[in-house]
């Protein structure tokens, strides 16, 4: 069947089957690998992304149930070159280890942020229970989400300013190094 | 991955819905969020021919009160009952509830309608029902009836929903409601309850003039402890009806062993969420310390 939907912005349509998961679809038909699948259970969360402004788990939706909608995916709100304050948070408070829960991890703190600017441990650990990680202990999780609170409180984008210095030939070195 | 192949449908208003339930009958399933549903399919536990989308019918996902009585639409998601104030005025319960169940993302994507229609004995959103004397509203071809929750959970699975029945809203009496309170006992915070109790009490004159209690996870279906009810209904506040009906209602429940417990531990632990729910129950009920 004919499903399309609007994936970060871009219209996204292809011929696929009802069974198809909407993670699968974000993967293999927008080419979106930032969204990992990790239990495809619907437990650990690698897989969350927004639908609608709301996160939800794509392995446990189907691409149908997405059709017509609004989908955000990790590759949404920033990249390698220009990363969101919340992606920039997790960097810089080494937010993670091995990194495969990240994904969803950013993606619902960010979709947090966006309804309480100023979240204490509590409401951020509630906010990220459905989001599993096994390396971390979620300590450096949890100080990275309230970085990022910080940041983009104060309207910061240190990366960004960074990155323009790079470009304008001020500093050297892969991105983030001179921060 | 889902290896069943099966035909979507995305009715957009609720005779549609019907329409289609009625024309492919049992090999046909109505999806709500499907976030129970989809994990069984993937499992391979559950396949049909045509899955009905219900999440597309407009106009059924409303929470609103009106005439003393809270009304939640079937689709109404977990996420906004969470949030609601109306919700948390009018039945606390339900509040604790909600907060209970999975996870954020979960209850983004899941609504009341599945919870309590999926009928799982695990589902906390049934115990609350119950012990609330909640009204369910069912529509059909045949048009609308009402029951009572109590009549409507049969067994593990399976309501008194008919075939092409969808639940179109679920009615709690904010009045009666008010003091009511969910206790659910967890190995961690995402998990299903080990044993989880929904306690309601509704005080006049000193005395409990209505009690309902509603268990999760302690048989094939949600229990409802018509003895232990009866032991605090009626009662002086400050009497031991309490323990009395903790006691009636562990007796009751038929929980198995699994890997959140033995059917022992179960056992008692019933008793003790259940006195914890009525304990609170009585304080929202304006009750004070016993």
């Amino acid at each position: 069947m004919r499903v399309q939907m609007e994936i970060n912005g871009i219209r996204t349509e292809s011929n696929t089957d009802a069974t198809t998961l909407l993670s699968d679809f974000i993967r293999e038909e927008a080419g979106l690998t930032g969204t990992h699948a990790g239990c495809d259970t619907s437990n650990c969360g690698a897989c969350t992304v927004l639908l609608d402004g709301r996160v939800v788990k794509s392995c446990t939706v189907l691409a149908v149930q997405a059709a017509g909608r609004k989908v955000t995916t990790i590759e949404g709100l920033g990249d390698a070159n220009d990363l969101s304050p919340v992606q920039y948070a997790f960097w810089k408070k080494h937010g993670l280890q091995c990194g495969f829960c990240t994904p969803g991890m950013i993606v619902s703190a960010y979709a947090l942020l966006q309804r309480n600017p100023d979240p204490d441990e509590e409401e951020i650990r509630n906010a990220l229970a459905g989001n599993l990680c096994r390396c971390t202990g979620y300590v450096k999780i949890v100080e990275s989400v309230r970085y990022a609170a910080k940041l983009t409180r104060e309207g910061k984008t240190p990366f960004r300013a960074a990155a323009r210095r790079r470009k304008e030939g001020e500093i050297h070195g892969p991105p983030g190094e001179s921060l | 991955m889902i290896l069943h192949p099966f035909e979507y449908h995305a009715p957009e208003t609720l005779e549609e819905a019907v329409d289609l339930a009625e024309k492919y009958g049992e090999d046909s399933k109505f999806l709500a969020g499907g976030q129970s549903l989809i994990p069984l399919m993937k499992l391979g536990l559950f396949s049909s021919g045509h899955v009905i989308d219900l999440g597309r019918v407009r106009g059924l996902d409303h929470i609103r009160k009106e005439d003393g009585v809270l009304a939640i639409g079937g689709l109404a998601k977990m996420a906004d009952i969470e949030g609601s104030r109306l919700v948390e005025q009018a039945c606390p319960a339900l509040t604790d509830c909600a907060v209970s169940i999975a996870d954020p993302l979960v209850r983004n994507m899941g609504p009341i309608g599945g919870n309590v229609c999926h009928a799982d004995p695990a589902n906390d959103v049934p115990a609350v029902a119950v012990a609330s004397g909640a009204e369910m509203v069912l529509v059909g071809r045949q048009g609308e009836r009402r029951m009572k929750a109590q009549q409507f959970f049969l067994d593990t699975f399976t309501t008194a929903a008919g075939r092409g029945e969808v639940l179109k809203e679920i009615r709690f009496d904010a009045e009666r409601c008010r003091g009511s309170a969910y206790i659910k006992l967890q190995l961690q915070a995402t998990d299903f309850a080990i044993v989880g109790a929904a306690a309601r009490l509704w005080v006049h004159d000193g005395t409990v003039g209505e009690c309902g209690i509603g268990l999760t996870g302690v048989g094939p279906t949600v229990l409802h402890p018509k003895k232990a009810e009866g032991a605090v209904q009626g009662s002086r506040l400050g009497t031991d009806a309490f323990s009395r009906a903790a006691e009636l209602a562990a007796a009751e429940a038929r929980p198995v062993s699994d890997l959140r417990g033995t059917a022992e531990y179960k056992q008692e632990m019933a008793k003790v969420v259940t006195r914890r729910a009525l304990e609170n129950a009585l304080k929202r009920a304006g009750g004070g310390r016993r």
